[in-house]
């Protein structure tokens, strides 16, 4: 099955830049991306840029409308993301809960929808 | 076979479910591999059942019946249905199962631990696996589950499908876990276990006293639980407290009559569950690694040592609970502490304790038959006579209503002899 892992964090409890906890951090999703490859569980996995870089797209009656920033005004944003292949949601937890994230934001493990289009 | 009324036909399927239906699921969930699919398989056999059996007959082995025609409903989707065809493992252990001699009743192969892993999952909310396993392994009915938590019956169905389609489709595995991830999915099984042995003990619903069937589904499935993890103290200290507990069964009915634990004939209580419960806790004990568990089984291994009610320890047993407040705090053992407190120091001081816990046990039904008890015994009589109301109004069991009442009526005599 595949897997979506949604990293969620919030600007204030994220560790600053030239920090010892953001040293750590950084050292936490290195060694996790080695563990993924080591297992061969991961299809994909990004970093985003920060929501204020985000724009949001909604299209009413043909018209198209264009936002600055998210649709959802959440204390914890998207902040990137790692696609699973994994046999069990036990699984998909086991990979998830090393993402350094967990530690301070949430993460979201979300099963992918398949559909048959043969 | 001969015919069958329908009415006969609606007994039987309700009796096979609620004694196998753990069992079937378990079975249809190896089998093909997914447990929402395996419910309505099993929904699909039910139905057949009730179609046919009023013709043919109730076949001999009703499980082995429903299981074969749960499979083969499981068989025609998995062929027909093309966005299913990877399911060609799941396919060729049904085929096989099929052409297999028809199911005698015991040789259903046994994946019930399997199973409650499932239900008992983390990612499942606390009340969802209660629920599942107690509609799944104890074959509940969803109303009866829903009375057990003061919800409506569609509720508690909707939380019941929503639970099982969340298994499916975010893959919820159907398997032992392993690892470090074992001990919290086992406390998470022992809740649900010792929840089950409640609901068949207390008989909360139904005027069956005892539902022994769902205390030994709990000692079953304890039992399992202790073989698997040998070195789990707590997992010992529940099938221990279950045992003890259990031990008592046959002494607490009289003529369908509740008799509290101090009227109890004990010449009726199981010594040989007594002994064994003694001896797993004993072992238990020894790893000093002190839980909530083993602490309600040293408790109950004290009433099961007392020679009589007067010879009960009450000063160790409160002190036991004085121990649980501390590592395990909650108003249910304060409540205990407060009866044990009323035998060992006084009813009076007793009452005090009761006081605090009012506003959030004010619907629990064992808070007012205790506090009864305690007003009976301090020469309260106006005030018991209220509590005894209280508790009659939370009560449902027929056994309980009958004990509550008979005591309100014995009390109820004391004023009418005064002079008005």
């Amino acid at each position: 099955m595949k897997y979506l892992a949604l990293i969620y964090s919030s600007p204030e409890t994220n560790p600053m830049p030239n920090t010892p906890e953001f040293g750590e951090m950084i050292a936490g999703y290195k060694a996790a991306w080695e563990t993924y490859e080591k297992d061969g569980v991961v299809l994909a996995g990004e970093a985003l840029q920060p929501v204020e870089t985000a724009t949001s797209i909604r299209i009413r009656n043909g018209e198209t409308e264009l936002m600055d920033g998210p649709f959802a005004e959440t204390k914890e944003q998207l902040g990137g993301f790692y696609m699973f292949e994994c046999d069990s949601l036990d699984d998909a937890i086991k990979y998830a809960k090393l993402i350094p994230t967990a530690q301070n934001g949430t993460v979201e493990v979300r099963p992918i929808q398949t559909y048959d289009l043969g | 076979m001969t015919k069958a009324a329908p009415d006969a036909v609606h007994t039987a399927i309700d009796y096979t479910l609620r004694q196998d239906r753990g069992r079937l699921i378990a079975a249809l969930t190896a089998a093909i591999g997914d447990f929402e699919l395996a419910e309505e398989c099993l929904q699909d056999a039910i139905e057949a059942a009730l179609e046919k059996w009023p013709a043919s007959g109730i076949p001999k082995s009703r499980r082995g019946w429903l299981l074969q025609v749960a499979r083969r409903r499981a068989l025609d989707r998995f062929r027909r249905d093309k966005s299913l065809k990877e399911k060609s493992a799941q396919i060729a252990v049904l085929e096989q199962a099929e052409a297999d001699a028809p199911e005698d009743t015991h040789d259903i192969p046994d994946h019930r631990l399997r199973l409650i892993f499932t239900c008992c999952h983390p990612a499942l909310d606390e009340k969802t696996r209660v629920a599942l396993t107690l509609r799944t392994l104890g074959g509940l009915t969803t109303e009866e589950i829903a009375r057990a938590y003061l919800d409506k019956p569609a509720t508690m169905g909707q939380r019941l499908s929503r639970a099982r389609s969340k298994i499916s489709k975010a893959g919820i595995p159907f398997e032992i876990p392993d690892g470090e991830a074992l001990e919290e999915r086992i406390n998470s099984v022992l809740s649900v276990i010792y929840l089950i042995f409640n609901e068949g003990y207390a008989a909360s619903s139904g005027d069956a006293p005892i539902r022994t069937d769902l205390c030994d589904e709990a000692i079953f499935l304890a039992r399992l639980m202790v073989q698997l993890c040998p070195d789990a103290p707590e997992v010992a200290g529940l099938l221990a407290l279950i045992l003890l507990t259990h031990s008592r069964n046959k002494a607490r009915y009289l003529d369908g009559a509740f008799v509290p634990l101090d009227e109890q004939d004990r010449n009726l209580w199981d010594q040989k569950r007594i002994k064994e419960g003694q001896s797993i806790l004993e072992a238990a004990m020894k790893r000093g690694q002190v839980g909530p568990y083993q602490l309600q089984a040293a408790i109950t291994a004290l009433h099961c040592e007392a020679a009589s009610a007067e010879g009960t320890d009450w000063p160790q047993i409160a002190a036991l609970y004085r121990l649980m407040e501390q590592i395990a705090p909650s108003d249910i053992v304060r409540l205990n502490l407060a009866v044990a407190v009323s035998y060992a120091e006084g009813a009076e001081k007793a009452l005090g304790m009761m006081e605090p816990l009012a506003r959030s046990l004010g619907k629990y039904q064992p808070y007012f038959a205790a506090k009864a008890d305690m007003l009976r015994r301090a020469g309260q009589i106006a005030q018991a006579r209220v509590a005894y109301e209280s508790a009659l109004a939370l009560t449902t069991g027929q056994a309980d209503r009958s004990f509550l009442h008979d005591r309100l009526t014995a009390i109820g005599d004391l004023p009418k002899k005064r002079p008005s």
